[in-house]
Protein backbone atom coordinates (compact mmCIF):
# COMPACT_ATOMS: atom_id res chain seq x y z
CA UNK A 1 0.00 0.00 0.00
CA UNK A 2 0.57 3.69 -0.62
CA UNK A 3 3.74 5.19 1.56
CA UNK A 4 3.12 8.63 3.23
CA UNK A 5 6.42 9.87 4.51
CA UNK A 6 7.27 12.22 7.08
CA UNK A 7 10.41 13.74 8.82
CA UNK A 8 11.42 13.72 12.34
CA UNK A 9 9.47 14.51 15.97
CA UNK A 10 5.88 13.93 14.55
CA UNK A 11 4.34 15.57 17.30
CA UNK A 12 0.85 14.69 18.52
CA UNK A 13 -0.17 17.85 18.11
CA UNK A 14 0.24 18.12 14.64
CA UNK A 15 -1.60 14.62 14.98
CA UNK A 16 -4.40 15.69 16.80
CA UNK A 17 -4.96 18.91 17.03
CA UNK A 18 -5.60 20.50 20.49
CA UNK A 19 -8.28 22.95 19.09
CA UNK A 20 -10.35 19.60 17.57
CA UNK A 21 -9.73 17.88 21.14
CA UNK A 22 -13.61 18.19 22.24
CA UNK A 23 -15.23 16.82 18.91
CA UNK A 24 -15.32 13.12 18.14
CA UNK A 25 -12.57 11.09 16.29
CA UNK A 26 -14.41 11.42 12.94
CA UNK A 27 -13.88 15.22 13.02
CA UNK A 28 -10.35 15.47 14.81
CA UNK A 29 -9.00 12.67 11.44
CA UNK A 30 -10.30 15.76 9.01
CA UNK A 31 -7.10 17.96 10.66
CA UNK A 32 -4.60 14.53 11.31
CA UNK A 33 -1.49 16.09 10.30
CA UNK A 34 -3.13 19.05 7.87
CA UNK A 35 0.38 21.56 9.14
CA UNK A 36 2.49 19.23 7.27
CA UNK A 37 0.53 17.73 4.48
CA UNK A 38 -2.72 19.48 4.35
CA UNK A 39 -3.63 16.75 1.36
CA UNK A 40 -3.22 13.95 4.04
CA UNK A 41 -6.73 13.41 6.04
CA UNK A 42 -8.68 13.63 2.34
CA UNK A 43 -6.54 11.66 -0.21
CA UNK A 44 -4.91 8.88 2.76
CA UNK A 45 -6.44 5.67 1.56
CA UNK A 46 -7.36 2.46 3.90
CA UNK A 47 -4.51 0.45 4.06
CA UNK A 48 -1.80 3.02 3.72
CA UNK A 49 1.35 3.39 5.70
CA UNK A 50 2.74 6.22 7.46
CA UNK A 51 6.55 6.57 7.82
CA UNK A 52 8.50 8.97 9.43
CA UNK A 53 12.31 9.52 11.11
CA UNK A 54 12.73 9.59 14.78
CA UNK A 55 10.70 9.85 17.25
CA UNK A 56 7.08 9.89 15.95
CA UNK A 57 4.44 10.75 18.27
CA UNK A 58 6.35 12.77 20.32
CA UNK A 59 4.33 14.77 23.02
CA UNK A 60 1.01 14.02 24.25
CA UNK A 61 -0.73 11.56 25.71
CA UNK A 62 -3.86 12.14 23.84
CA UNK A 63 -4.87 8.85 22.43
CA UNK A 64 -6.73 10.55 19.42
CA UNK A 65 -3.46 10.69 17.64
CA UNK A 66 -3.07 6.93 17.02
CA UNK A 67 -6.87 7.02 16.73
CA UNK A 68 -7.32 10.00 14.13
CA UNK A 69 -4.65 7.55 11.97
CA UNK A 70 -6.56 4.39 12.23
CA UNK A 71 -9.78 6.09 11.56
CA UNK A 72 -8.08 7.35 8.34
CA UNK A 73 -7.76 3.69 7.93
CA UNK A 74 -3.77 3.51 8.06
CA UNK A 75 -2.68 0.28 8.50
CA UNK A 76 0.91 0.59 9.89
CA UNK A 77 3.18 2.95 11.23
CA UNK A 78 6.79 2.80 10.60
CA UNK A 79 9.17 5.13 11.78
CA UNK A 80 12.91 5.00 12.68
CA UNK A 81 11.57 5.43 16.41
CA UNK A 82 8.59 6.25 18.49
CA UNK A 83 7.72 8.22 21.42
CA UNK A 84 7.79 6.00 24.22
CA UNK A 85 4.00 6.80 25.01
CA UNK A 86 2.30 7.03 21.66
CA UNK A 87 3.88 3.50 21.06
CA UNK A 88 1.82 2.40 23.81
CA UNK A 89 -1.36 3.97 22.46
CA UNK A 90 -0.77 2.63 18.73
CA UNK A 91 -0.43 -0.93 19.99
CA UNK A 92 -3.34 -0.31 22.68
CA UNK A 93 -5.91 0.61 19.76
CA UNK A 94 -4.35 -2.10 17.54
CA UNK A 95 -2.70 0.01 14.99
CA UNK A 96 1.03 -1.96 14.92
CA UNK A 97 3.90 0.82 14.99
CA UNK A 98 6.78 -1.12 13.36
CA UNK A 99 10.76 0.62 14.51
CA UNK A 100 12.37 0.17 11.20
CA UNK A 101 16.40 1.39 11.04
CA UNK A 102 16.18 1.88 7.32
CA UNK A 103 12.59 3.96 7.55
CA UNK A 104 14.25 6.58 5.39
CA UNK A 105 14.98 4.37 2.25
CA UNK A 106 11.13 4.72 1.96
CA UNK A 107 10.10 7.46 -0.26
CA UNK A 108 7.00 9.35 -1.24
CA UNK A 109 4.24 7.28 -2.85
CA UNK A 110 6.53 4.00 -2.48
CA UNK A 111 3.92 1.24 -2.75
CA UNK A 112 4.76 -0.98 0.47
CA UNK A 113 3.77 -4.48 2.09
CA UNK A 114 4.20 -4.83 5.70
CA UNK A 115 4.28 -7.50 7.70
CA UNK A 116 3.98 -7.08 11.74
CA UNK A 117 4.20 -10.38 12.67
CA UNK A 118 7.33 -10.85 11.55
CA UNK A 119 8.24 -7.27 11.22
CA UNK A 120 9.38 -7.38 7.26
CA UNK A 121 8.19 -4.49 4.98
CA UNK A 122 8.48 -5.04 0.80
CA UNK A 123 9.02 -2.20 -1.17
CA UNK A 124 6.93 -3.04 -4.03
CA UNK A 125 8.66 0.17 -5.44
CA UNK A 126 12.36 -0.43 -5.30
CA UNK A 127 12.35 -4.26 -4.78
CA UNK A 128 14.03 -3.76 -1.52
CA UNK A 129 13.02 -5.60 1.54
CA UNK A 130 13.72 -3.97 5.36
CA UNK A 131 13.65 -5.36 8.28
CA UNK A 132 12.14 -4.23 11.61
CA UNK A 133 12.09 -4.52 15.19
CA UNK A 134 9.37 -7.33 16.39
CA UNK A 135 7.07 -6.18 18.16
CA UNK A 136 7.06 -7.80 21.62
CA UNK A 137 5.01 -11.11 22.10
CA UNK A 138 2.71 -9.64 24.77
CA UNK A 139 1.73 -6.81 22.64
CA UNK A 140 1.69 -8.79 19.49
CA UNK A 141 -1.10 -10.81 20.64
CA UNK A 142 -3.19 -7.66 21.98
CA UNK A 143 -2.50 -6.04 18.49
CA UNK A 144 -3.80 -9.62 16.96
CA UNK A 145 -7.28 -9.14 19.54
CA UNK A 146 -7.58 -6.15 17.54
CA UNK A 147 -6.54 -3.98 20.31
CA UNK A 148 -6.50 -3.52 24.47
CA UNK A 149 -10.02 -2.77 24.38
CA UNK A 150 -10.80 -6.00 22.53
CA UNK A 151 -8.61 -8.43 24.41
CA UNK A 152 -10.12 -7.01 27.73
CA UNK A 153 -12.88 -7.72 26.41
CA UNK A 154 -12.14 -11.10 25.99
CA UNK A 155 -10.58 -11.19 29.50
CA UNK A 156 -13.95 -10.31 31.12
CA UNK A 157 -16.17 -12.30 29.21
CA UNK A 158 -13.58 -15.18 30.05
CA UNK A 159 -14.16 -14.03 33.88
CA UNK A 160 -17.63 -13.86 33.95
CA UNK A 161 -18.86 -16.94 32.39
CA UNK B 1 22.39 -6.68 44.18
CA UNK B 2 22.62 -2.84 44.28
CA UNK B 3 18.98 -1.30 42.20
CA UNK B 4 18.42 1.97 40.90
CA UNK B 5 15.39 4.46 42.73
CA UNK B 6 13.24 3.03 39.86
CA UNK B 7 14.44 -0.46 39.98
CA UNK B 8 13.20 -0.22 43.70
CA UNK B 9 9.76 1.17 43.28
CA UNK B 10 8.84 -1.30 40.01
CA UNK B 11 9.81 -4.19 42.08
CA UNK B 12 7.59 -3.28 44.56
CA UNK B 13 4.50 -2.28 42.90
CA UNK B 14 5.35 -5.93 40.77
CA UNK B 15 5.55 -7.87 44.20
CA UNK B 16 9.32 -8.69 43.37
CA UNK B 17 12.21 -8.43 45.44
CA UNK B 18 14.62 -7.40 42.62
CA UNK B 19 13.61 -6.62 38.94
CA UNK B 20 16.25 -6.53 36.03
CA UNK B 21 16.50 -3.23 32.90
CA UNK B 22 14.71 -4.80 30.26
CA UNK B 23 12.49 -7.14 31.67
CA UNK B 24 8.90 -7.46 31.33
CA UNK B 25 6.74 -7.13 34.66
CA UNK B 26 3.12 -6.35 35.82
CA UNK B 27 2.42 -4.06 38.39
CA UNK B 28 -0.14 -3.48 40.82
CA UNK B 29 -1.53 0.11 40.07
CA UNK B 30 -1.38 2.27 43.84
CA UNK B 31 -3.14 5.58 42.07
CA UNK B 32 -4.36 6.27 39.07
CA UNK B 33 -5.20 9.88 37.93
CA UNK B 34 -7.05 11.14 35.48
CA UNK B 35 -8.79 14.70 33.96
CA UNK B 36 -11.62 15.99 32.27
CA UNK B 37 -10.04 15.49 28.75
CA UNK B 38 -8.66 12.15 28.40
CA UNK B 39 -10.41 10.88 31.43
CA UNK B 40 -14.52 10.18 32.21
CA UNK B 41 -15.44 11.59 28.78
CA UNK B 42 -13.16 8.54 27.21
CA UNK B 43 -13.03 5.82 29.43
CA UNK B 44 -17.20 5.77 30.47
CA UNK B 45 -18.02 4.41 27.22
CA UNK B 46 -15.10 1.71 27.11
CA UNK B 47 -15.98 0.95 30.82
CA UNK B 48 -19.47 0.51 29.27
CA UNK B 49 -18.89 -1.84 26.35
CA UNK B 50 -16.56 -4.02 28.59
CA UNK B 51 -19.45 -4.20 31.92
CA UNK B 52 -17.16 -3.61 34.15
CA UNK B 53 -16.41 -1.40 37.27
CA UNK B 54 -13.32 0.49 38.61
CA UNK B 55 -11.52 -1.93 40.48
CA UNK B 56 -11.09 0.30 43.40
CA UNK B 57 -12.51 3.61 43.57
CA UNK B 58 -11.08 4.62 46.32
CA UNK B 59 -7.36 4.83 43.92
CA UNK B 60 -8.34 6.83 41.65
CA UNK B 61 -8.59 10.61 41.59
CA UNK B 62 -9.86 12.72 39.10
CA UNK B 63 -8.86 16.55 38.31
CA UNK B 64 -10.87 18.93 35.87
CA UNK B 65 -8.41 21.08 34.42
CA UNK B 66 -8.37 20.94 30.55
CA UNK B 67 -11.60 22.62 29.36
CA UNK B 68 -11.89 25.07 31.78
CA UNK B 69 -13.33 27.47 32.18
CA UNK B 70 -15.72 25.86 29.92
CA UNK B 71 -16.91 28.14 27.16
CA UNK B 72 -18.80 25.86 24.66
CA UNK B 73 -21.69 22.97 24.66
CA UNK B 74 -18.75 21.26 24.02
CA UNK B 75 -16.76 21.90 26.58
CA UNK B 76 -19.51 22.00 28.93
CA UNK B 77 -20.25 18.29 27.86
CA UNK B 78 -16.97 17.52 28.97
CA UNK B 79 -16.74 18.81 32.49
CA UNK B 80 -20.56 17.51 32.92
CA UNK B 81 -19.54 13.77 32.10
CA UNK B 82 -16.66 14.11 34.39
CA UNK B 83 -18.96 15.27 37.11
CA UNK B 84 -21.70 12.60 36.59
CA UNK B 85 -19.27 10.18 36.06
CA UNK B 86 -17.25 10.17 39.66
CA UNK B 87 -20.56 9.65 41.33
CA UNK B 88 -21.78 7.16 39.22
CA UNK B 89 -18.46 5.35 39.97
CA UNK B 90 -18.36 5.91 43.68
CA UNK B 91 -14.93 8.39 43.64
CA UNK B 92 -14.84 10.73 46.24
CA UNK B 93 -11.67 11.99 45.17
CA UNK B 94 -12.64 14.51 42.84
CA UNK B 95 -11.32 18.11 42.44
CA UNK B 96 -13.02 20.80 39.92
CA UNK B 97 -12.05 23.51 38.98
CA UNK B 98 -8.75 23.45 41.84
CA UNK B 99 -6.00 23.63 39.45
CA UNK B 100 -3.81 21.48 36.95
CA UNK B 101 -4.18 17.76 37.85
CA UNK B 102 -0.13 17.56 38.05
CA UNK B 103 0.15 20.13 41.23
CA UNK B 104 -3.05 19.34 42.60
CA UNK B 105 -2.80 15.81 43.34
CA UNK B 106 0.87 15.90 45.30
CA UNK B 107 -1.04 19.70 47.03
CA UNK B 108 -3.87 17.58 48.08
CA UNK B 109 -1.66 14.37 49.95
CA UNK B 110 -2.31 11.66 47.46
CA UNK B 111 1.69 10.83 46.40
CA UNK B 112 4.06 9.43 49.10
CA UNK B 113 7.21 8.11 48.16
CA UNK B 114 7.09 4.28 46.73
CA UNK B 115 4.02 4.53 45.30
CA UNK B 116 3.38 3.04 42.05
CA UNK B 117 0.99 5.69 39.79
CA UNK B 118 -0.62 5.95 35.94
CA UNK B 119 -1.69 9.74 34.93
CA UNK B 120 -3.74 10.05 31.91
CA UNK B 121 -1.61 12.59 30.81
CA UNK B 122 2.06 12.88 29.55
CA UNK B 123 3.20 15.30 32.03
CA UNK B 124 2.59 12.53 34.82
CA UNK B 125 6.53 11.97 35.61
CA UNK B 126 5.92 15.32 37.70
CA UNK B 127 4.94 12.68 40.31
CA UNK B 128 8.55 11.46 40.16
CA UNK B 129 9.57 14.19 42.03
CA UNK B 130 8.07 12.76 45.33
CA UNK B 131 9.54 9.11 45.07
CA UNK B 132 7.10 7.78 43.09
CA UNK B 133 6.70 6.13 39.69
CA UNK B 134 4.14 7.89 37.99
CA UNK B 135 4.14 7.84 34.05
CA UNK B 136 1.46 8.88 31.47
CA UNK B 137 -1.13 6.35 29.74
CA UNK B 138 -3.78 7.33 27.54
CA UNK B 139 -7.43 6.48 27.85
CA UNK B 140 -7.68 2.62 26.66
CA UNK B 141 -4.63 1.71 28.49
CA UNK B 142 -6.59 3.74 31.55
CA UNK B 143 -9.19 1.48 30.66
CA UNK B 144 -6.98 -1.21 30.88
CA UNK B 145 -5.54 -0.38 34.84
CA UNK B 146 -9.20 1.02 36.14
CA UNK B 147 -10.38 -3.12 34.99
CA UNK B 148 -7.51 -4.74 36.44
CA UNK B 149 -5.43 -2.50 38.79
CA UNK B 150 -2.42 -3.49 36.57
CA UNK B 151 -0.23 -2.61 34.37
CA UNK B 152 2.39 -3.84 32.29
CA UNK B 153 5.65 -2.38 32.09
CA UNK B 154 9.67 -2.85 30.89
CA UNK B 155 11.84 -2.32 33.70
CA UNK B 156 13.46 0.79 32.68
CA UNK B 157 17.48 1.44 32.80
CA UNK B 158 18.18 4.68 34.85
CA UNK B 159 19.86 7.65 33.29
CA UNK B 160 21.61 9.68 36.19
CA UNK B 161 21.51 13.45 35.79
CA UNK B 162 23.95 14.87 38.77
CA UNK B 163 24.38 18.68 39.38
CA UNK B 164 27.19 19.81 41.54
CA UNK B 165 27.07 22.63 43.28
CA UNK B 166 24.28 25.13 43.39
CA UNK B 167 22.32 26.89 40.47
CA UNK B 168 23.16 30.83 40.58
CA UNK B 169 20.37 33.26 41.55
CA UNK B 170 18.17 33.69 38.82
CA UNK B 171 18.98 30.40 37.46
CA UNK B 172 15.46 27.70 38.07
CA UNK B 173 14.85 24.15 37.23
CA UNK B 174 13.26 25.22 34.15
CA UNK B 175 16.66 26.27 32.59
CA UNK B 176 17.67 22.68 33.89
CA UNK B 177 15.80 20.92 32.08
CA UNK B 178 15.35 23.26 28.92
CA UNK B 179 19.44 22.98 29.15
CA UNK B 180 19.11 18.94 29.12
CA UNK B 181 16.42 18.73 26.81
CA UNK B 182 19.05 21.17 24.03
CA UNK B 183 21.71 18.64 24.96
CA UNK B 184 20.40 15.31 24.57
CA UNK B 185 17.28 15.88 22.46
CA UNK B 186 13.43 15.26 22.88
CA UNK B 187 14.55 11.35 22.36
CA UNK B 188 17.58 11.91 25.01
CA UNK B 189 15.60 9.99 28.21
CA UNK B 190 15.05 6.75 25.60
CA UNK B 191 11.44 6.04 27.55
CA UNK B 192 13.99 4.97 30.62
CA UNK B 193 13.73 6.48 33.46
CA UNK B 194 16.31 9.68 34.50
CA UNK B 195 17.13 9.95 37.86
CA UNK B 196 17.53 13.64 39.10
CA UNK B 197 20.40 14.24 41.87
CA UNK B 198 23.50 15.95 43.05
CA UNK B 199 23.94 18.75 45.89
CA UNK B 200 21.90 21.39 43.36
CA UNK B 201 18.94 18.92 42.84
CA UNK B 202 18.84 18.24 46.93
CA UNK B 203 18.88 22.10 47.11
CA UNK B 204 15.62 22.50 45.33
CA UNK B 205 12.24 23.32 47.17
CA UNK B 206 9.63 20.62 46.50
CA UNK B 207 8.02 22.66 43.40
CA UNK B 208 11.69 23.09 41.49
CA UNK B 209 11.80 19.90 41.85
CA UNK B 210 8.38 19.00 40.04
CA UNK B 211 9.32 20.93 37.28
CA UNK B 212 12.37 19.21 36.70
CA UNK B 213 10.19 15.93 36.95
CA UNK B 214 7.25 17.45 34.98
CA UNK B 215 9.88 18.31 31.71
CA UNK B 216 11.31 14.46 31.88
CA UNK B 217 8.26 14.02 29.26
CA UNK B 218 9.58 16.71 26.81
CA UNK B 219 13.36 14.99 27.26
CA UNK B 220 11.77 11.67 26.23
CA UNK B 221 11.67 9.60 29.70
CA UNK B 222 9.15 7.36 31.15
CA UNK B 223 9.83 8.46 34.75
CA UNK B 224 11.63 11.35 36.52
CA UNK B 225 12.96 10.13 39.44
CA UNK B 226 14.10 12.27 42.35
CA UNK B 227 14.95 10.53 46.02
CA UNK B 228 12.76 11.44 49.06
CA UNK B 229 14.06 13.11 51.58
CA UNK B 230 13.68 16.05 53.82
CA UNK B 231 12.33 18.76 51.44
CA UNK B 232 9.44 15.76 50.31
CA UNK B 233 8.74 14.86 53.99
CA UNK B 234 8.37 19.03 54.76
CA UNK B 235 6.14 19.54 51.73
CA UNK B 236 3.72 16.50 52.80
CA UNK B 237 3.74 17.45 56.23
CA UNK B 238 4.68 14.13 57.22
CA UNK B 239 6.04 13.43 60.81
CA UNK B 240 8.30 10.94 58.85
CA UNK B 241 9.28 9.23 55.37
CA UNK B 242 10.24 6.25 53.64
CA UNK B 243 13.36 7.21 52.10
CA UNK B 244 13.40 5.77 48.83
CA UNK B 245 16.81 6.44 46.40
CA UNK B 246 19.49 4.41 44.47
CA UNK B 247 22.22 2.47 45.88
CA UNK B 248 25.83 2.99 45.62
CA UNK B 249 26.86 1.74 42.78
CA UNK B 250 24.09 0.36 41.06
CA UNK B 251 24.32 0.15 37.64
CA UNK B 252 23.39 2.89 35.28
CA UNK B 253 22.43 3.38 31.50
CA UNK B 254 24.30 6.43 31.53
CA UNK B 255 25.84 8.90 34.02
CA UNK B 256 26.31 12.63 32.99
CA UNK B 257 27.37 15.54 35.92
CA UNK B 258 27.56 18.72 35.14
CA UNK B 259 28.40 21.99 37.70
CA UNK B 260 24.89 23.85 38.24
CA UNK B 261 26.87 27.10 39.13
CA UNK B 262 28.41 26.99 35.30
CA UNK B 263 24.40 27.15 34.26
CA UNK B 264 23.17 30.49 32.35
CA UNK B 265 19.54 31.45 31.97
CA UNK B 266 18.05 28.96 28.80
CA UNK B 267 15.55 29.80 25.86
CA UNK B 268 14.13 27.46 23.79
CA UNK B 269 13.30 28.89 20.09
CA UNK B 270 10.12 27.63 17.82
CA UNK B 271 9.18 24.70 17.29
CA UNK B 272 10.79 22.55 19.68
CA UNK B 273 11.92 22.76 23.59
CA UNK B 274 15.15 21.09 22.35
CA UNK B 275 16.01 24.35 20.17
CA UNK B 276 17.52 25.64 23.39
CA UNK B 277 20.96 28.10 23.41
CA UNK B 278 21.45 30.22 26.71
CA UNK B 279 19.32 33.62 27.31
CA UNK B 280 21.79 35.94 25.81
CA UNK B 281 21.51 34.54 21.61
CA UNK B 282 18.22 35.84 21.82
CA UNK B 283 18.60 39.19 23.09
CA UNK B 284 17.27 40.42 19.61
CA UNK B 285 13.69 38.79 19.64
CA UNK B 286 10.77 41.27 20.73
CA UNK B 287 7.89 39.18 21.94
CA UNK B 288 4.47 40.77 22.10
CA UNK B 289 3.19 38.55 24.84
CA UNK B 290 4.29 37.14 27.96
CA UNK B 291 2.68 34.07 29.47
CA UNK B 292 2.79 32.42 32.76
CA UNK B 293 1.07 29.32 33.11
CA UNK B 294 0.76 25.15 33.34
CA UNK B 295 1.96 22.41 35.52
CA UNK B 296 5.43 23.18 34.08
CA UNK B 297 5.68 26.96 34.99
CA UNK B 298 3.11 28.72 37.27
CA UNK B 299 3.53 27.10 40.28
CA UNK B 300 3.68 29.32 43.84
CA UNK B 301 7.65 28.99 43.52
CA UNK B 302 6.96 30.00 39.23
CA UNK B 303 4.89 32.91 40.47
CA UNK B 304 7.49 34.35 43.44
CA UNK B 305 10.09 33.96 41.02
CA UNK B 306 8.28 36.62 37.94
CA UNK B 307 7.88 38.38 41.39
CA UNK B 308 11.21 39.21 42.20
CA UNK B 309 11.80 40.35 38.74
CA UNK B 310 9.01 42.41 38.80
CA UNK B 311 8.38 44.35 42.00
CA UNK B 312 8.31 47.57 41.04
CA UNK B 313 8.73 47.15 37.72
CA UNK B 314 5.83 47.29 35.04
CA UNK B 315 5.60 44.59 31.76
CA UNK B 316 5.79 46.60 28.43
CA UNK B 317 4.15 43.76 26.44
CA UNK B 318 0.54 41.81 27.22
CA UNK B 319 1.39 40.04 30.01
CA UNK B 320 -0.72 36.84 31.25
CA UNK B 321 -0.86 34.88 33.76
CA UNK B 322 -2.85 31.33 34.76
CA UNK B 323 -1.32 30.12 38.25
CA UNK B 324 -1.15 26.46 38.58
CA UNK B 325 -3.21 25.77 41.45
CA UNK B 326 -6.35 27.41 43.21
CA UNK B 327 -4.31 26.75 46.41
CA UNK B 328 -1.09 28.22 45.03
CA UNK B 329 -2.94 32.09 43.82
CA UNK B 330 -4.74 31.90 46.78
CA UNK B 331 -1.02 31.71 48.74
CA UNK B 332 0.41 34.16 46.26
CA UNK B 333 -2.19 36.38 47.39
CA UNK B 334 -1.68 36.28 51.39
CA UNK B 335 2.03 36.77 50.96
CA UNK B 336 1.48 39.61 48.12
CA UNK B 337 3.26 38.19 45.57
CA UNK B 338 -0.08 38.40 43.17
CA UNK B 339 -0.34 41.63 43.51
CA UNK B 340 3.41 42.54 42.54
CA UNK B 341 2.41 40.53 39.07
CA UNK B 342 -0.95 42.32 38.74
CA UNK B 343 0.65 45.59 39.61
CA UNK B 344 3.13 45.35 36.88
CA UNK B 345 0.26 44.21 34.30
CA UNK B 346 -0.94 40.62 34.49
CA UNK B 347 -4.09 39.72 33.39
CA UNK B 348 -5.28 36.89 35.73
CA UNK B 349 -6.67 33.86 34.07
CA UNK B 350 -8.07 30.55 35.48
CA UNK B 351 -6.39 28.11 37.16
CA UNK B 352 -6.30 25.32 34.46
CA UNK B 353 -4.06 24.08 32.22
CA UNK B 354 -5.09 26.90 29.42
CA UNK B 355 -2.97 28.36 26.43
CA UNK B 356 -0.85 25.53 27.20
CA UNK B 357 -2.96 22.74 26.04
CA UNK B 358 -4.23 24.85 23.26
CA UNK B 359 -7.55 23.56 24.06
CA UNK B 360 -9.55 26.95 25.28
CA UNK B 361 -10.66 30.09 24.42
CA UNK B 362 -7.70 31.46 24.74
CA UNK B 363 -5.34 30.84 21.93
CA UNK B 364 -2.17 32.53 20.62
CA UNK B 365 -3.41 35.23 17.76
CA UNK B 366 -1.36 34.92 14.30
CA UNK B 367 2.09 35.92 14.50
CA UNK B 368 2.10 36.25 17.96
CA UNK B 369 5.50 35.93 19.55
CA UNK B 370 5.37 34.95 23.09
CA UNK B 371 7.68 33.93 25.71
CA UNK B 372 6.35 31.44 27.74
CA UNK B 373 6.71 29.34 31.06
CA UNK B 374 5.12 26.82 29.52
CA UNK B 375 6.86 23.09 28.23
CA UNK B 376 5.70 22.89 24.42
CA UNK B 377 6.53 25.26 21.64
CA UNK B 378 4.92 22.78 18.74
CA UNK B 379 3.86 24.56 15.81
CA UNK B 380 0.32 25.67 16.56
CA UNK B 381 -0.12 24.12 19.39
CA UNK B 382 -0.75 27.21 21.62
CA UNK B 383 -2.83 28.35 18.69
CA UNK B 384 -2.31 30.24 15.14
CA UNK B 385 0.50 28.01 13.23
CA UNK B 386 2.64 31.44 12.73
CA UNK B 387 2.34 31.85 16.15
CA UNK B 388 6.36 31.76 17.68
CA UNK B 389 6.61 30.56 21.20
CA UNK B 390 10.29 30.61 23.48
CA UNK B 391 10.21 29.10 25.82
CA UNK B 392 11.84 30.02 29.35
CA UNK B 393 11.85 30.15 32.90
CA UNK B 394 9.43 32.42 34.78
CA UNK B 395 12.99 34.76 35.83
CA UNK B 396 13.17 34.99 32.32
CA UNK B 397 9.63 35.33 31.10
CA UNK B 398 9.05 38.15 33.75
CA UNK B 399 12.47 39.79 32.53
CA UNK B 400 11.52 39.90 29.06
CA UNK B 401 8.06 41.12 30.08
CA UNK B 402 9.70 44.03 31.22
CA UNK B 403 12.31 44.96 29.21
CA UNK B 404 10.43 44.03 25.61
CA UNK B 405 12.90 41.98 24.12
CA UNK B 406 14.40 38.22 25.75
CA UNK B 407 16.67 39.59 28.69
CA UNK B 408 18.62 37.70 30.83
CA UNK B 409 16.63 38.20 34.48
CA UNK B 410 20.22 38.56 35.90
CA UNK B 411 20.45 41.85 34.59
CA UNK B 412 17.29 42.61 37.24
CA UNK B 413 18.04 40.69 40.34
CA UNK B 414 20.01 43.08 42.73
Amino acid sequence: MRAWVFGDDVDTDVLAPGRYMKLPIEEIAKHCLETMDPSFAAAVRPGDIVVAGRNFGAGSSREQAPAALRHLGVAALVAESFAGLFYRNALNLGLPALVCPQARRIRPGDSLTVNAETGEIRNLTTGETLACEPIPAHLMQMVRDGGLLAHLEKRCNTTSS
Amino acid sequence: MSQTLAQKLVARAAGRGSVAPGEIVTCKVDLAMMHDSSGPRRVKPMLERLGAKVWDPGKVVVITDHYLPAYDDESRNIIRIAREWVREAGIESFYDAQGICHIVLPERGHLRPGMFVVGGDSHSPTGGAFAAYMFGIGATEMVGVLVTGEIWLKVPHTIAMEFDGRLSAGVSAKDVMLFLIGRFGMEGGQYQAVEYRGEAVRELSMQERMTLCNMTAELGGQVGLIASDEVTRNFLNLHSIERWESDDGAALLAHHRFNAGELPPQVAAPHSPANTKAVHEFRDVKPNLAYIGACTGAKLEDLRMASRILKGRKSKIRFLVAPASLRDQQSAEREGTLQVLLDAGAELLANSCGMCAGYGEHLLPEKAVAISTTARNFKGRMGAASAQVYLASPYTVAASAVAGRVCDPREMLA
